[in-house]
């Protein structure tokens, strides 16, 4: 549910660029959204299309690309994929070691639009 | 027709409500107050967790709390009938709280006056984690009938707390709840949560959790202009 207050954020930040940038319609958005992330592209993107009505971005389609969940090793420095939802071992492939940071996969961030 | 051109925009979706996150961090910083955000789904105890805390704080620690509710004033009732400041905040439907709900919330409270202000977020394990409410400790609880997957079906909550409260260990033995299997699951997303298992309902494990809470209090408010030693950095932000 959470899907409607980013909705409203996106436009907001699109619409400035638009009128900064003296934009007649804006075609599409790129977004990158982590895999940690629960947001649901449809939903988002439903809610884009009530929310953006009579404004420059009517009708544009949000593309989003799913940043995957990386970790750097603590112990030897090495990144590595995990799928956080399978989940069947997230330590080191490396050295096996079980501490490390999280560097991508909680990502929320607008790209670029493309616009007329 | 004109041609379609690109413009970079490279902003973060939800900056403005981390903006006004960080300064609902700073100000407390300066009033010497905790704010901790407490988490978890609806059911799993949070009204009584936090109704056992203000038991046993409540002769040491000047207490507030701020209850986030779609629509109800059940919570908010319990625990000023328990002797502390409340304030009730609906959200209208809306699924979490967010920093400039939390803000409102503050103003019911007289500026330095609290220790430790509670919020009670929206009961869910989704959307609450997406959104930094200003809060520096950040505490969730996963009661035992819930399960020991939810780690797998929730990651993003289980990696932005700081302190996972297993609640309900009154249960453990007639599910098949494995408590060593959680924490491994639990340690893998995130290395630094704390653990504390406790039965709200028996009482069992609540004094390990109150007096590290009230340990984290003093040591914030002896140098809050520092960071904590040993206690909560600074909540990983959205998109970083």
């Amino acid at each position: 549910m959470h899907e409607l207050p980013v909705t409203e954020s996106i436009l907001d930040i699109v619409v400035r660029h638009a009128q900064a940038n003296g934009v007649r319609q804006v075609v599409a958005i790129n977004l990158r959204v982590g895999e940690m992330s629960d947001l649901e592209d449809e939903w988002i993107q439903r809610y884009f299309d009530y929310l953006s009505r009579d404004t420059v971005a009517q009708g544009a389609k949000l593309r989003i690309e799913r940043v995957p969940v990386v970790i750097r090793c603590t112990g030897c420095g090495q990144e590595y994929e995990v799928n956080v939802r399978a989940m069947g071992d997230s330590a080191c492939p490396e050295c096996r070691s079980s501490k490390g940071e999280l560097i991508s996969g909680r990502e929320y961030y607008i790209k670029d639009m493309e616009v007329r | 027709m004109d041609e379609v051109r690109l413009i970079e925009i490279r902003e973060e979706i939800l900056s403005d409500n981390t903006y006004l996150a960080d300064e609902i961090r700073a100000r407390l910083k300066t009033e010497k107050t905790l704010l901790m955000n407490l988490m978890a789904s609806p059911g799993a105890g949070k009204t009584s967790l936090i109704l056992r805390t203000i038991e046993h704080l409540k002769d040491s620690l000047s207490l507030g709390v701020i209850e986030a509710d779609i629509d109800s004033m059940v919570d908010s009732e319990q625990v000023a009938a328990a002797g502390v400041e409340a304030v009730q905040l609906h959200t209208g439907g809306f699924c979490h709280l967010d920093a400039p709900m939390v803000l409102k919330g503050l103003e019911a409270f007289r500026p330095g006056s609290l220790d430790l202000i509670i919020i009670e977020n929206v009961g869910n394990l989704v959307c609450p984690a997406e959104f930094d409410t200003g809060a520096l400790l950040n505490v969730m609880i996963l009661s035992v009938p819930e399960g020991d997957d939810k780690p797998l079906k929730y990651p993003l909550m289980f990696r932005v707390c700081d302190v996972l409260i297993v609640n309900k260990t009154d249960y453990l033995g007639l599910s098949d709840f494995d408590l060593s299997r959680l924490r491994e699951r639990v340690l893998a997303l995130n290395p630094r949560m704390k653990i504390f298992e406790l039965s709200c309902r028996t009482g069992e494990g609540v004094a390990a959790w109150t007096t590290w809470l009230k340990d984290e209090v003093a040591l914030f408010k002896g140098d809050s202009a520092a960071m904590m030693p040993d206690g909560p950095e600074r909540p990983e932000s959205i998109g970083t």
